[in-house]
């Protein structure tokens, strides 16, 4: 046949066809900021490091950890996990328990005996760091990384700072500590014990850039009439002593009356618990609800025994009696007032943890640096002092006062001294979008309890072994939401209706737009919050 | 990290759909509206029937959305053999190509049919019956988005009581489909005692994927039918596709199950049921039954019809009375 039986036209595939052209709202892969790593302190990339736990990765894990702060396995036992607080999981189902699986991989560091990664950097610049706190060997680990030569000279004959001095043993076990402490010290700072710095002037020619992290060890008073009879001393110095003079722990008699309401108050009243004796009593001027000590160390201290008398005041201190003013408190206008009412209760000791002042000599007279009213240094905001190339941080400066802010001062005021020598000004990334709830799609999240372990112990000063094993920790990382940030869920590739997202070899993904007809069902089903839909 | 997503880091439990090879039997450029649950779920469950089949499948496509967003001349979105012929007679060309492939000794070849619900629970109804009817092995996959909706969203016989179409507007006299009407075509499969009849879902890939491949395996007729939410027919935004398909079957609205042989073996069951009013509320076909001029009893006739679902399917779990 010369002609063909029907016309036949051939058929093309839809490929030709680019539906992107439809779209009026656009998908983009999003990186939000998971509401942990914006509250850390320490500024952690907690979510990253809980992925690198989910996958059993702990090296790369503890890794991770320690780009931004170096005391892991001290962080699991000492931080207030302000993290967990704002953790979206906690809406859901309870809170990842953050401070747990840090410190068990903090451990599992100390074990394994994991150190440092030395970095190539190279500096001639020659950097002191006064005090050997959190925030002081904070700042010598990155100054270091950074290439520079750091001295580090430390007043008292043991390093650590107030992560020895201010928290007891039964906390943070002094092997802990000395192990975090050795692996900075193995990055070659050259730390000096028993060296006080009476006066910066006399070091200043020395020294590129100081940075002060000399803290605030001095007990704060108040005017309270003491006669004979009781024994009466700060809790700093009980903790120093003990720290000193090991095998001559005080003894404080059957009954003791702590004053204050911070961390250090409860330290020092389960610390009398430990030293044997039958009653302690807190004493706080407020409700228990200001205490300004974290709730859970409030619940372990109430566990053990410990009694908290709220809205007293002490007056007077006469023999063994301690006589308590009663305070009234206006729930409606937040106003406290004397009730007139007394009380009295026995003491053998009465131990104040009202708070610590710093002790500022090494500063007076030095042009340039101001101190404010409460004695504390005065710094701009690349954490430097009137005087150029000289930075202080921690407990020095205002600011919160917890391990844990001390560790991110240290880290922020390394970065501002190596941009300062390095003839810039440091300036913080800008922030992405915090990824709260309401950005999560938690129909993706089996409901899974949050693993606790009570770390109430035996009174003693033996820590109680709470940590992780391996599978727990790689258990209760997998609860992380994964917040704001992909974590190769493939809902967005699987649910598509237009084919229009291609999956890479390396499980990453990639929008077609020209197909994206931009029906936002990727965004939405998105666990995570990790797409956002634009104009 | 959780097994509830389509896919993770850890292969553990994921979905054809999630994995990188997957067949991709229905492509992009189809012209399907955006965030159409139907071409979503005809993707899903032809990869799930290629997955299963090693890739030897052949498809008969009744006339509806489907044929038509996805065989547009010149244009054909499928990357598998597959046919069109009109709209009542999809259960009868499947048949008759599931005879061919026998006679040629190819037995190999899982023929499966598919259609929207009008094609199917109306105008193919006497066909399909007939397939049934002669145990023909074809796998029928209806896509229920409930009513006719590429010609305007009238109603069809799939669709639920009290929802509004183009031709059950609600008015002074009419609360949107007379609950009185429709059919339950699982029901009417599973009477016909053929092999397998299952309820799938396009917002339970999981549980979607494991019906067809199930289904595949298995001589005889096949019935399975897929709630498909249509964002422009019930109104609602095209990101909500999936978080709609989810609310009717947790609201009870969509029960979830498959039969062998006419007996209910298994369903899915509902850990928490939501009110059914959580899934009318946000689509607009059900806009009548909320506001001032609602009627109250109208909420409770469609609860009532979800309380049902889960007594009469046992979606409390199988040991329920």
């Amino acid at each position: 046949m010369s002609k063909p039986f029907a016309t036949v036209v051939e058929s093309r595939t839809s490929l030709a066809n680019k539906t992107g052209s439809w779209r009026t709202m656009r998908p983009e892969y999003v990186h939000r900021l998971p509401p942990c790593n914006v509250t850390c302190p320490a500024g952690e990339n907690i979510q990253q490091w809980l992925s690198l736990a989910q996958e059993g990765k702990f090296f790369e894990a503890w890794q991770e950890i320690v780009k931004n702060n170096p005391f892991p396995a001290t962080m699991g036992r000492v931080c207030y996990h302000t993290c967990e607080k704002v953790c979206n999981r906690g809406q859901y189902d309870g809170s990842v328990n953050i401070n747990l699986i840090e410190r068990s991989i903090g451990d599992m560091a100390i074990a394994k005996n994991w150190s440092f990664k030395k970095s190539d950097a190279q500096s001639d610049k020659k950097i002191l760091v006064v005090g050997s706190g959190p925030s002081g060997l904070t700042a010598a680990y990155f100054l270091k990384q950074y290439g520079h030569s750091v001295d580090l000279f430390e007043s008292h004959n043991y390093l650590g700072g107030m992560m020895r001095y201010g928290v007891p043993k039964y906390r943070l076990p002094r092997h802990v500590l000395d192990a975090e402490i050795k692996r900075i010290q193995d990055l070659g700072v050259n730390i000096v014990c028993n060296r006080k710095v009476n006066n910066l002037k006399d070091e200043l020619s020395n020294y590129d850039a100081v940075y002060l992290a000399i803290g605030a060890s001095i007990a704060s008073s108040v005017s309270i009439d003491v006669e004979s009879g009781a024994t009466v001393m700060n809790a700093i110095d009980l903790f120093r002593k003990m720290e000193d003079d090991p095998k001559d722990f005080p003894n404080l008699g059957k009954s003791v009356v702590v004053y204050g309401g911070g961390n250090t108050a409860i330290d020092a009243a389960r610390t009398a618990l430990r030293l044997g004796t039958e009653n302690v009593k807190i004493v706080y001027r407020r409700t228990v609800n200001h205490m300004p000590a974290h709730e859970s160390e409030i619940q372990e201290a109430l566990s053990e025994g410990v009694e908290i008398l709220c809205l007293r005041t002490i007056s007077a201190i006469n023999g063994n009696k301690v006589i308590l003013d009663k305070m009234d408190y206006d729930e409606e206008n937040g106003v406290l007032s004397r009730s007139g009412e007394n009380e009295m209760i026995v003491a053998d000791s009465v131990i104040f943890a009202i708070g610590q002042s710093v002790d500022n000599s090494l500063v007076q007279g030095i042009e340039g640096i101001t101190v404010t009213e409460k004695g504390l240094i005065d710094v701009d905001n690349c954490m430097m002092t009137g005087l150029k190339g000289v930075f202080a941080g921690g407990d020095v400066i205002p600011g919160k006062r917890t391990v844990t802010n001390a560790i991110g001062y240290g880290k922020k005021a390394a970065r501002c001294i190596d941009a300062f020598l390095r003839g810039y000004e440091y300036v913080p990334g800008s922030k992405n979008e915090v990824a709260n709830f309401k950005k999560l799609n938690t129909e993706y999240y089996k409901k899974d309890a949050r693993k606790e372990i009570s770390r109430l112990g035996d009174l003693n000063f033996e820590e109680k072994d709470v940590s992780y094993s391996d599978n727990e920790v790689v258990k209760e990382a997998m609860r992380c939401f994964s917040c704001g940030n992909c974590f190769h869920c493939d809902n967005c590739y699987s649910y598509c209706p237009d084919n229009a997202i291609t999956k890479h070899e390396d499980g990453t993904l990639e929008i077609n737009y020209d197909y994206c007809k931009g029906c936002g069902i990727c965004a939405s089903e998105c666990p995570c919050g990790a797409i956002k839909m634009t104009t | 990290m959780s097994s509830l997503t389509m896919g993770n880091r850890f292969g553990r439990n994921t979905t054809i759909q999630s994995s990188i090879d997957r067949p991709n039997t229905l492509t992009s450029g189809h012209r399907a509206c955006q965030g159409c649950g139907e071409g979503l779920a005809a993707r899903c469950a032809i990869d799930a029937a290629y997955t299963a089949a090693k890739g030897k499948i052949a498809v008969v496509n009744a006339t509806g959305c489907l044929e038509v967003v996805s065989c547009s001349f010149p244009d054909n979105s499928w990357n598998v053999p597959w046919i069109h012929s009109l709209f009542g007679n999809t259960a009868a060309v499947a048949s008759g190509v599931a005879a061919a492939f026998k006679n040629k000794g190819q037995t190999d070849v899982r023929v499966i049919a598919q259609g929207g619900d009008g094609g199917t629970t109306d105008i193919g109804m006497g066909c399909l019956s007939g397939m049934f009817d002669r145990n023909d092995d074809v796998l029928y996959i209806c896509y229920d988005n409930q009513a006719y909706m590429n010609t305007g969203v009238q109603r069809s016989s799939a669709t639920p009581a009290l929802a509004r179409t183009a031709t059950t507007m609600p008015n002074s006299q009419y609360n949107g489909s007379d609950p009185e009407t429709g059919k339950n075509v699982p029901d009417i499969a599973m009477a016909h005692g053929i092999p397998y009849v299952a309820v799938a879902s396009v917002g339970n890939l999981h549980d979607l994927e494991r019906k067809v491949a199930k289904a595949v395996n298995i001589r005889g007729a096949k019935y399975i039918q897929v709630h498909c939410p249509c964002p422009l027919g019930w109104g609602f935004p095209t990101a909500e596709t999936i978080r709609i398909a989810r609310l009717a079957v947790k609201s009870g609205m969509y029960p979830l199950f498959e039969a062998e042989n006419g007996n209910l073996v298994g369903s899915t069951p509902i850990e928490e049921q939501v009110p059914v009013e959580e899934y009318l509320r946000v689509q607009k076909r059900f806009a009548h039954l909320f506001g001032k001029n609602a009627l109250p009893e109208n909420i409770g006739i469609l609860q009532k019809i979800a309380n049902n679902n889960i007594k009469k399917y046992r979606l409390g779990g199988m040991s329920d009375e």
